[in-house]
């Protein structure tokens, strides 16, 4: 059996690696793929905790969690399309129409 | 060391190398199949937890659907090699700190908690996917039917801002 301390302190990791790779990629599909990264290590978190505490709730909200996803992968790839049409580029320090 | 506990480690390890390859790789398509590694061995730890449908859904939903359309929008806009400039780069160094002290706190809090979680621990196999089933049709049905809504609203959203504008 492996302690569940174990599958909190993983999804932590993966979720701090999803919070850099949001901060520091300049592609915005990549930013995008860290946003799942995190949902992914928030994902485990639920599973994990739902086994340790021999309810199912958790599974069902990890279920839900993925239909999120999805939903918001098809909308956000298609924000993605759209500004690549627009701005010719998919660098975020590019889409700068709001800066002063 | 036991079996699960080795199995684990090797999965664990897998996801963590993923997800720093996801940083480290310069091109996006490199990106998206670190990101496929890392969810391929997520469902390898639901399994490990007993968690069999996760593990299915999130193969199909996550390492299918998803990522395919990640890696269909990489090829359409030809996305190239990312640059960064001087201000990108010391952007690094911020970042690197608040993740160390997010993951600092996340295992502070998690070592301190240790002795609750083992506590509430229960034995004993549950039929995981029939449990499931029974939740979400019974205790979840309404925001079930409102997962379908949102779905079909998604889908009219991403038809509206991807169609070419008629001139």
């Amino acid at each position: 059996m492996v302690p569940t301390n174990y599958y909190v302190i993983l999804s932590a990791v993966l979720f701090g690696l999803g919070v850099f790779a949001f901060i520091f990629k300049r592609n915005i599909i990549t930013i995008f793929m860290s946003i799942e990264l995190m949902l992914n290590a928030v994902n485990l978190a639920f599973v994990a905790f739902s086994q340790a505490l021999g309810k199912l709730d958790g599974q069902v909200f990890v279920l839900f969690v993925i239909v999120v996803a999805a939903a918001e992968a098809a909308v956000g790839l298609g924000i993605i399309i759209l500004i690549a049409r627009n701005r010719q580029t998919l660098n975020v320090e590019r889409v700068n129409l709001l800066k002063l | 060391m036991t079996v699960p506990l080795a199995v684990f480690f090797v999965l664990a390890a897998l996801a963590v190398i993923g997800a720093i390859s996801l940083i480290l790789q310069k091109h996006p398509i490199h990106s998206a199949l670190s990101l496929i590694v890392v969810m391929i061995a997520l469902a390898g730890l639901y399994l490990l937890l007993g968690a069999e449908f996760v593990a299915a859904v999130q193969i199909i939903v996550y390492g299918g659907a998803i990522m395919v359309l990640f890696v269909f929008v990489i090829m359409l806009l030809n996305a190239g090699i990312e640059e960064h400039t001087s201000i990108s780069k010391m952007a690094g160094v911020p970042g690197l700190l608040l993740v160390v002290a997010l993951a600092g706190f996340v295992a502070a809090t998690i070592a301190r908690s240790t002795e609750s979680i083992q506590a509430t621990r229960q034995s004993g196999e549950m039929a995981s996917t029939l449990g499931i089933s029974n939740m979400i049709f019974k205790d979840f049905v309404y925001p079930f039917e409102l997962t379908s809504f949102l779905i079909l609203v998604a889908v009219l959203g991403a038809t509206v801002l991807a169609q070419r504008e008629k001139s």
